[in-house]
């Protein structure tokens, strides 16, 4: 049985012109201990797909699909109220912007301890106990005096940690990153990226990584997932898509990378391609 | 912290200065002069008038008057009245209390409905409930003070018969003031249904004095909560599987409250304004009634002390949401 299965997910959000589709049939599967990446350009519906999954999306979008089972539990089927239970405690999700996604009026060892306090039975004591040995995990120093600072007395970097912190709180089954390193300079993205590895293989968790760098595909992924336009282009294991990209879409994506630009000029997808040959060219 | 309160202190320095040139040379702009008045209908010739305005140091320079006045406001002395001698600091201390708490229970009712309604339109953005808020909260600004009373006095006092029309507290009762607090002092009495008058003659000036900062409170409450529903740290507090009260009551709100302590602080000004036509329309006997009576008199010195008391109230108010503001915002305490 796998972790997170999903099979035919379409979001759409309704606009003043009328419903727009963002996501359009994506199925995918994630077991325990496995690290999906699903990578795409903006836009592509990727942190959709998984903001549908945890039920983060606002009311104007409406979610349907053919299956949405987390651990063999019905997703949609579910109350609000018991989605909520598995949300934050047996799925949990990290961000894009660490800063952004603290809140500035708490200071984060209040923000850590409410998921404890929602999720477990654990005193005020064994909760800050739990907080501190989190911070420990994550690598920041002194726990006991940062559980008290605000996340602007923090870089974005330990912002992410304590982001990290709080998602494994409840030691997740699964673990959705959303763009994790994107907003962070390249020396932390480095560190930031070990660090989950390291803590995915300790916890045996599942792993999504939702990315746009294929750099951080090769060194982190199992299998990797190719969106374009809410649809799925691709699925394949990392050394097959890197060695023997299938469509016609992976190929240009990997020839776009910087590292393959020719004279001064970046290689770009969309003066080769059209979204019909995209389409056609989808391995699904 | 110390800091902060003692930059916050010192802007103090010129806006009272400011404040008081303002409030000594407007009054005096006004055509007419305090000891014509005093004659009323009776002719004064011009001798006498001389006379009484050189007793009343009227026939100064003007910035002869004017230093003497601020020197007075230095060592605490706002001056006498000229028409009732009497202190004005006595008067608008006896005053005060009444102005003060037919403020305290206006920007109460207003916070009370007004931070809930605009949170609710908020989350129920575009929904009936959404409109009919917005709706409302139009009207109860468009509406002038003065119609909205009457409007009020006729239906709930003249045709149900409900509510007194003017005063503070019924004829039947009377005991000697305390707080000047006359909901405290009612209860003080400990006479039989003092109380219960007395809430009932502030009902009225209460919804037309919070009507305005009630309206405005619910719109800036709606837009500051609409702006952080849609904030990162939310949506965060959504993914840990907190209950939506919880999302809403307390990480959407705390952060949309900084705006809406800003917006509170300055409908006091706001409250001090329609605090005056709120007690001439009831005949509350308030600073705002004071005022505008010793406006009618040419009554200098009660016009520039009670207008430097009012600043002085405001300025106040607008430290403490300062300091408050540093208090529900971290990010300025540190």
């Amino acid at each position: 049985m796998s972790l997170l299965e999903i099979q035919n997910l379409v979001v759409e959000f309704q606009t003043a012109s009328g419903p727009f589709r963002a996501v359009d049939g994506v199925s995918l599967k994630v077991d325990e201990g496995e690290v999906l990446a699903i990578v795409g350009e903006s836009g592509s519906g990727k942190s959709v797909s998984m903001l549908a999954a945890m039920g983060l999306l606002p009311w104007t979008a409406k979610v349907t699909a053919d299956k949405l089972l987390f651990n063999g539990r019905d997703l949609q089927a579910m109350s609000d109220r018991d989605r909520r239970k598995i949300i934050g405690k047996e799925i949990s999700m990290i961000f894009q912007e660490p800063v952004a996604s603290l809140n500035p009026c708490f200071t984060v060892g209040y923000q850590i301890e409410e998921v404890l306090r929602v999720h477990t039975d654990l005193d005020r004591k064994a909760r800050w106990d739990r907080a501190i040995e989190l911070f420990q995990l994550v690598g920041i120093p002194n726990p006991e005096e940062r559980l008290g600072h605000y996340p602007h007395q923090m870089s974005g970097g330990q912002c992410q940690r304590v982001m990290i912190a709080t998602a494994l709180a409840c030691n997740p089954k699964l673990l959705i990153a959303d763009e994790p390193t994107t907003a962070l300079d390249v020396t932390i993205q480095k560190q930031i990226l070990d660090l989950l590895m390291k803590l995915q293989a300790e916890h045996g968790m599942g792993l999504i990584m939702i990315t746009h760098d294929m750099g951080v595909v090769a060194e982190t992924a199992d299998r990797v997932i190719v969106q374009y336009k809410g649809r799925k282009i691709e699925e394949a294991d990392v050394l097959s898509l890197f060695e023997s990209p299938k469509s016609v879409y992976t190929k240009a994506l990997l020839s776009a990378l910087p590292e393959n630009a020719v004279g001064g000029r970046l290689p770009t997808i969309t003066e080769k391609l059209t979204d019909q040959q995209i389409f056609e060219g989808a391995v699904r | 912290m110390l800091r902060f309160i003692l930059g916050r202190l010192a802007v103090l320095i010129p806006t009272f200065i400011g404040v008081s040139i303002i409030a000594f040379s407007f009054i005096r702009l006004l055509p007419g002069d305090p000891v014509m008045l005093m004659s009323g209908e009776r002719v004064m010739s011009p001798e006498r008038h001389a006379e009484l305005m050189n007793q009343l140091g009227l026939d100064r320079p003007m910035y002869a008057q004017y230093l003497d006045y601020l020197g007075g406001l230095l060592t605490g002395d706002f001056g006498s009245s000229i028409v009732t001698k009497r202190p004005v600091l006595d008067d608008f201390m006896q005053l005060f209390p009444a102005t003060l708490e037919l403020s305290l229970c206006a920007i109460i009712l207003a916070v009370c409905l007004g931070i809930p309604a605009g949170v609710l339109a908020a989350v129920k953005r575009g929904s009936w409930i959404d409109q009919t808020v917005m709706g409302a909260a139009l009207v109860g600004y468009s509406m002038p003070i003065f119609w909205w009373g009457l409007l009020l006095i006729i239906f709930f006092s003249g045709y149900l018969g409900w509510t007194p029309v003017s005063g503070r507290i019924s004829l039947m009762y009377f005991f000697p003031p305390v707080t000047g607090f006359m909901l405290i002092d009612s209860l003080l009495s400990g006479q039989a249904g003092a109380f219960k008058s007395a809430v009932s003659y502030l009902i009225l000036p209460t919804i037309v004095l919070a009507t305005i900062p009630l309206a405005v409170i619910a719109r800036q409450t709606r837009s500051a909560m609409l702006e952080v529903l849609g904030e990162d740290y939310v949506r965060t507090a959504r993914s840990k599987g907190l209950a939506p009260l919880r999302v809403v009551g307390v990480h959407a709100l705390r952060n949309a409250m900084i705006p809406v302590i800003t917006t509170i602080g300055l409908q006091v000004g706001v409250l001090l304004a329609g605090a005056i036509l709120t007690e001439t329309i009831f005949s509350w006997p308030g600073i705002g009634k004071w005022m505008v009576d010793s406006v009618f008199k040419r009554d200098y010195a009660v016009v520039q002390g009670g207008l430097m008391l009012i600043a002085g109230v405001i300025m106040l108010v607008n430290l403490i949401v300062d300091l408050l503001y540093g208090f529900i915002n971290p990010r300025i305490r540190h």
